[in-house]
């Protein structure tokens, strides 16, 4: 099943290499890594999905927590969550079925972020599903090029009792 | 510096920081940690280094023939001593030979640190002559690595490089040093003590978890210890000493685990898994609580998974979280320093009436005991080893290489002491046995070292004796000749229709004596079961020059038993 995994790890040199290699090392591929600056300076966050086992993602898991460099991983598949992901789609689009692709951008709460004479680019942002469906609806008009973030994840706080 | 300057006890040296080169830093750095041996090779890119070394005389340097060499001699010190191995070697190819060595070290979790060279920081990435990417090379088989880019952060990486090789789960550290940070110059600033945030062993047992697992021991009516290399990292062989006496439960080590238990003495099973004996896998396999100690369920000890011990209870102890339930289900899991631990399980656990228990193992000691039956005319390996067990009170450091003879020395020599038995695990090194039976020499000068090797496994780092004859180091170097490799042979003969493809290395080999001779060290040759004991006393007197004896043996003879791998591991051929 597909897990998300939150690592926070101070970004010393090598650190994103011995990471990655964690998941390559046991025959693993990430489906996605998202890595930035996270809530202390000097820290990194990196939000992983990968499709796994769930003995072997927690045997990652726990090597990742032995790392020198890693501060804390927490497995986020098991807990309530808030994602997201950012892409950007740049679809072909003429005078024709420009209102088309607009009325398509809006349904999605996307925007249009640049325009040219022959396409226009896209900035999606939500769950992974909504952004395949929005990159599926634009995907008739032709798309020149997408690139997505991947995941940014972090755990729900409210527990239902307010 | 203000703050440092403020600690009252230190503030004499901190006034004034001295400014050095970085390779006097370094090494500066290494004294301060109690470093006093260091195992090497020169090269380009640590030419400084090497001639800042001559004015420091209280750090020792070996010469080596080979890194490779360097890195299984600071192995072998390290597992005699305790104390972390160090390596010097240059950049590229220097830093490339090392990879064998970290690797076997990782496998078996051995403090060393490997100070490679590397080409000056603004050379890096550009194919420089003798560039290699030694990080990016050993990332998966280092416990961490640093690449020091100001000759002043030298100290802290020094210490961080002590800390993290010989705490929590030890292992080997790499620092990459490139030629123009070893040739700068900085202040000497060093602080008291460690703080890495992202690293925090546990060290403390859960005590609730602790209860529970001494619970269970009480109760149980066929406990089993099973201890593993663990044991010997933590220092803490005598209290799984009183534990397993005062608790009257036996006691069954792995490969690693040997020496952690007296095998002298009733409660010892010996080795369990594919070359261990009857009664230490039916133990396992019929015992209703299995306290592991600083074990990893390896799969060499388990053999087939879902046959291993069904019916028990386990309760696992161990420094490295991720170690526990990796292979097998553990009902009390117990992550803390053995150290801390088991002390406190001694104080929990009285003793157990497992009369009946031990009356079975007995009756399996008995009825199945280690056997082998000598030609007449032709040696056993398996005497070789225990001749020279006998002639030396089993109190002997015994290091081996991997295969046939690392399976009869651990079957045969019957160990008394921790940190007496020292072989490759985990990676299975052949090439492992004489220069980590040099590392062990240097560490323990007080100690006999025997090192038994096969004919194949001596030639893969036989370069070392030229090492251990530059210092006289009275190590005895006992070749169990059968002109094969041994173990691969016995698996061809065994599993592949005797087809042996491949192993048969007689045509070739060298005169071992000539070759030994030639050195500079004695060379002795036997080939009459009756010359074994002499000439392992003749070997034993000699105090100031390696010993090599080439025991020609019968190459017909086998490890038994014999667990086929994946089978479960009462699946014994004996």
């Amino acid at each position: 099943m597909k897990h998300t995994l939150s690592v926070l790890f101070e970004n010393e040199f090598n650190a994103i290499p011995r990471i990655v290699g964690l998941f390559s090392g046991r025959g693993y591929s990430i489906d996605s890594i998202s890595i930035g600056a996270a809530e202390e300076a000097g820290l990194t966050r990196a939000t992983i999905t990968t499709i796994g086992e769930e003995q072997v993602i927690e045997q990652i898991a726990k090597q990742l927590n032995k790392l020198v460099d890693v501060i804390k991983v927490v497995d986020l598949t098991f807990e309530p969550f808030v994602e997201r992901e950012l892409a950007l789609v740049k679809v072909h689009s003429t005078p024709a079925t420009r209102p088309e692709i607009v009325q398509i951008v809006d349904i999605f709460r996307a925007k249009i972020i640049d325009i040219s004479t022959k396409t226009m680019t896209v900035e999606i942002t939500g769950k992974e599903d909504k952004v395949d469906a929005a990159i599926g609806m634009l995907r008739p008009f032709g798309i020149r090029e997408i690139a997505r973030t991947g995941a940014v994840a972090l755990k729900r706080e409210f527990s239902g009792q307010a | 510096m203000e703050n440092r300057q403020s600690v009252p006890s230190k503030s004499k040296t901190k006034a004034e920081p001295e400014i050095l080169t970085g390779s006097d830093i370094l090494i500066r750095a290494l004294l301060e940690e109690g470093a006093d041996t260091v195992f090497g090779y020169p090269g380009g890119s640590v030419i400084g280094l090497y001639d800042t070394l001559i004015r420091h005389p209280k750090l020792r340097h070996i010469l080596v023939r080979h890194e490779q060499g360097a890195t299984h001699a600071a192995d072998g010190y390290a597992r005699a001593t305790g104390k972390p191995g160090i390596v010097f070697v240059t950049s590229g190819p220097g830093a490339t030979n090392t990879v064998t060595g970290i690797a076997n070290a990782y496998m078996d979790s051995i403090p060393i640190i490997v100070f490679t060279g590397q080409v000056a920081s603004t050379m890096i990435g550009n194919d420089a002559f003798q560039e290699a990417d030694i990080i990016g090379i050993t990332r998966p088989i280092t416990k961490h690595s640093y690449l020091v880019k100001k000759a002043e952060h030298i100290p802290r990486v020094v210490q961080e490089a002590f800390h993290l090789a010989s705490t929590g789960r030890p292992g080997p550290v790499l620092v990459d040093l490139p030629k123009d940070v070893l040739a700068s110059k900085a202040p000497y600033a060093r602080k008291e003590g460690v703080s890495i945030r992202g690293y925090n062993p546990t060290y403390e047992g859960h005590t609730q978890q602790i209860a529970k697992a001494a619970k269970l021991i009480m109760e149980a009516k066929r406990p089993l210890v099973y201890a593993g290399g663990g044991v010997i990292l933590a220092d803490g062989s005598d209290d799984l000493r009183s534990l397993a006496m005062q608790g009257r439960i036996p006691v069954t080590t792995t490969l690693l685990g040997l020496g952690v238990f007296p095998e002298d003495h009733p409660l010892s099973l010996g080795m369990l898994g594919m070359h261990g004996t009857y009664a230490a896998n039916m133990a396992i396999t019929e015992c209703d609580v299995v306290l592991a100690v600083g074990a990893r369920f390896d799969d060499r000890v388990t053999g087939r998974l879902d046959a291993f011990s069904k019916d028990s209870k386990k309760i696992h102890i161990d420094i490295d979280p991720a170690c526990i339930a990796k292979n097998v289900p553990v009902d009390v899991p117990i992550v803390g320093h053995i150290k801390n631990v088991l002390p406190i399980l001694v104080s929990m656990v009285k003793k157990t009436d497992t009369a009946e228990w031990l009356g079975r193992i007995e009756g399996w000691k008995r009825e199945h005991p280690l056997k082998y039956t000598a030609k007449p005319d032709r040696i056993a390996p398996q005497n070789v080893i225990e001749t020279i067990a006998d002639l030396t009170r089993h109190e002997a450091i015994v290091v081996t290489d991997v295969g046939q003879n690392q399976m009869w020395a651990a079957q045969y020599y019957r160990f008394k002491n921790p940190r007496s038995f020292l072989s490759s695990g985990g990676l299975g090194t052949m090439g492992f046995g004489l220069p980590a039976a040099i590392g062990a020499a240097f560490g323990r000068p007080d100690a006999t070292v025997v090192c038994f090797t096969g004919d194949g496994g001596f030639q893969m780092n036989v370069q070392e004796l030229a090492t251990a004859v530059k210092n006289r180091l009275p190590i005895k170097i006992a070749i169990l000749n059968n002109g094969y490799l041994g173990m691969v042979r016995q698996w061809q003969e065994l599993f592949f229709e005797k087809r042996y493809s491949q192993t048969y290395i007689q045509e070739g080999n060298p005169d071992f004596v000539r070759l030994a001779e030639a050195y500079g060290a004695v060379g002795l040759r036997v080939v009459k079961p009756e010359d074994v004991a002499p000439a392992v006393r003749q070997a034993l007197e000699v105090k100031d020059q390696p010993v090599v004896i080439d025991f020609i043996v019968d190459p017909e003879e086998k490890v038994m038993p014999m667990v086929p791998a994946g089978a479960p591991i009462t699946n014994m051929m004996e």
